[in-house]
């Protein structure tokens, strides 16, 4: 190891002083695109989201095909379902073509949960976030320009994912002819919201992060959140119709507002809109966002 | 030049640094002295604005560290060595931190040349020794070329060869008009740097003066003697008013001068085969400022410290 510590070197160098203006959003963008570009567990957790999705979507879909098939066997059978029933049986099939080949988000939420609370955690967890802070002290810059790069790898991933899981389910669904194809009506809003949603359980792990700062309390708030709220939520009491029940509190669970941008009304719940239901989900996420932000200016890092 | 007023920090009961009001010049190594929890990373915490003072206010150049355009063209700091992220390389961590600041790729490989790690450049931080990581948090602080640099125990679990480094380092820093504030609780490694003292326990401020002025404001003058006539020597010198001490089989003789003890000597007729001022060391003045203000006595299972204790 060669050392110098003479003063030539350590004067000036290449570092000219005081350029104009000031360290900035921009540059707290750059610096945060090395950060998540240059650690290894971003690409593992990014390629478990992408497997997970297209993997547990073409299983998935290929369990519909199996049901075609059985349908179809049973179809002329003299104690089998008859032909007018056999049709609807294969046109919801058909219907839920591209939602089928997304079911592979339901897990894959979970691993972009946990990428959301790393790219916070991470900075608490190694201490970095001491040497972040000390080369960038405006807290609200440093905040914003982590969750701009944060949400905007998430978007791509997860559009990424959702694409490639959509592609995938329907080149098993079409061996039955039960497959869709984009310009159907709602299969691109489907697609594309898939990825959508993925961003937005990004975002809200992101937030949680900056609230909690242990990566282990987010993920375990974030998967009771998005998942065992709605596990519980399928076996609340359904009281009699006309009475607040059920369904009114079903619609409010994250994960119900969040995925009817990309569910088919699958189980009969999801009585938000589309869009509705995934500005209900945005919002959650914005609130976990601002309160993290509230308490990352207000708090000792 | 950092300048803190009445700065103050309260960690629920505990009042961590406690009104503290100094200024560190530039031009000159400034040390920061104190016992463990006396509250020198807090100050230096409190600089870079990771907390929050609960009272008073502390200003870099003149301005409070978020308000600075260019922070780390300004001040660069190595608080903690280990705050890294193990799985990047070290030129991504410095690249990243590089980028918030606007500053130029080169000036990272300038200063990973500067500090020797261009071997390592693309290692993952984790595998680094104690000696490589502090030379990466080194790194980190030149990056800016900043004009204030802060070092929190720079030293610590380095082996000789390093402490030399980094002891040559800060002194050419300072050679070239930076401001320099370096925190130890190692007296030894102040007295062979520092020029000046901030000297803090229990958060609040004991001294702020020149090494110098401390060693000789906050230790007892005293000499060595060796003579075969100890008792003489020691009776004689009781009746001048000075204190004798027995130290391994020599007289140590506390306020007087050497000449004092040689003219002593000489008119009591008492052969002396040494005599010596003993300088008192940095150690021994600070143990004696700071006795009252140790957070954390350690139950030393020695006879004299268990009086202490109790």
């Amino acid at each position: 190891m060669t050392v110098t510590t003479t003063h030539e070197a350590l004067v000036g160098g290449t570092v000219a002083h005081h350029p104009p203006g000031r360290a900035g959003f921009f540059g707290s963008v750059r610096s945060e695109l090395t950060k998540i570009r240059s650690v290894r567990s971003t690409y593992w957790t990014l390629l478990a989201l992408i497997g997970t999705c297209v993997g547990l979507g073409a299983l998935f879909s290929w369990g519909q095909t199996e049901r075609v098939l059985r349908i179809k066997a049973h179809a002329g059978d003299f104690q089998g379902i008859g032909q007018a029933r056999t049709n609807a049986l294969l046109a919801s099939i058909h219907a839920q073509a591209a939602s089928v080949s997304l079911f592979g988000l339901l897990i894959g939420q979970l691993v972009i949960i946990v990428l959301g609370a790393l790219t916070i955690t991470s900075e608490y967890s190694t201490g970095m976030i001491r040497t972040s802070l000390a080369s960038m002290p405006r807290r609200g810059t440093f905040f914003a320009a982590k969750g701009v790069v944060f949400g905007a790898v998430a978007l791509v991933v997860g559009e990424v994912t959702s694409f490639l899981a959509f592609f995938a389910g329907q080149a098993i669904l079409s061996s039955q002819h039960v497959s869709t194809t984009l310009s159907a009506p709602d299969v691109l809003r489907t697609v594309v919201g898939g990825g959508l949603f993925l961003a937005v359980c990004g975002l809200l792990s992101f937030g949680l992060g900056a609230i909690l700062r242990h990566t282990a309390s987010v993920i375990a708030t974030g998967v009771g959140l998005m998942f065992v709220v709605w596990i519980l939520s399928n076996f609340l009491p359904s009281p009699p119709s006309g009475w607040f029940g059920q369904a009114d509190i079903d619609k409010w669970i994250p994960f119900n507002a969040g995925s009817s941008i990309w569910q088919n009304q699958m189980n009969g719940v999801n009585p938000f809109s589309p869009w509705v239901g995934f500005g209900v989900f945005c919002a959650y996420a914005a609130a976990a966002i601002i309160a993290g932000l509230l308490l990352f200016q207000r708090r000792d890092a | 030049m950092i300048e803190a007023r009445g700065l103050t920090k309260r960690f629920g009961d505990t009042l961590a640094v406690d009104h503290l009001s100094f200024a560190v010049e530039p031009g000159r190594i400034t040390g920061f002295l104190g016992p463990n929890g006396a509250g020198k990373t807090t100050t230096m915490r409190l600089i870079l604005g990771l907390d929050h003072p609960t009272g008073g206010s502390v200003t870099v150049n003149g301005q409070r560290l978020r308000q600075l355009a260019w922070p780390m063209r300004e001040v660069g700091a190595l608080l903690d060595a280990k705050a890294v992220h193990g799985g990047r390389s070290a030129y991504n961590h410095l690249l990243c931190l590089a980028q918030t600041n606007s500053l130029p790729k080169r000036r990272v490989d300038e200063v990973l040349e500067l500090v020797g790690l261009t071997a390592v450049v693309r290692k993952r931080t984790k595998g680094f020794s104690l000696g490589m990581g502090q030379r990466l948090g080194i790194a980190a602080a030149l990056l800016g070329d900043p004009s204030i640099l802060m070092f929190d125990e720079p030293v610590n679990g380095l082996d000789p060869e390093g402490i030399l480094w980094i002891r040559n380092l800060m002194k050419a820093l300072a050679a070239e008009g930076r401001t320099v504030f370096v925190s130890s609780h190692l007296m030894s490694e102040m007295e062979n740097t520092a020029e000046h003292l901030i000297v803090i326990g229990r958060g609040r401020l004991i001294a702020d003066c020149s090494t110098a002025e401390f060693i000789a404001a906050n230790s007892q003058q005293s000499v060595r003697v060796s003579t075969p006539q100890r008792a003489e020597l020691a009776a004689a010198a009781t009746r001048a008013g000075a204190t004798v001490r027995d130290d391994d089989g020599k007289l140590v003789v506390l306020g007087m001068s050497t000449a004092q003890v040689g003219d002593l000597a000489f008119e009591n007729g008492i052969r002396l085969h040494e005599l010596a001022p003993a300088q008192a060391s940095l150690e021994e003045a600070f143990m004696e400022l700071t006795a009252s203000s140790v957070e954390f006595h350690a139950g030393l299972p020695l006879p004299d410290r268990k009086a202490e204790v109790a």
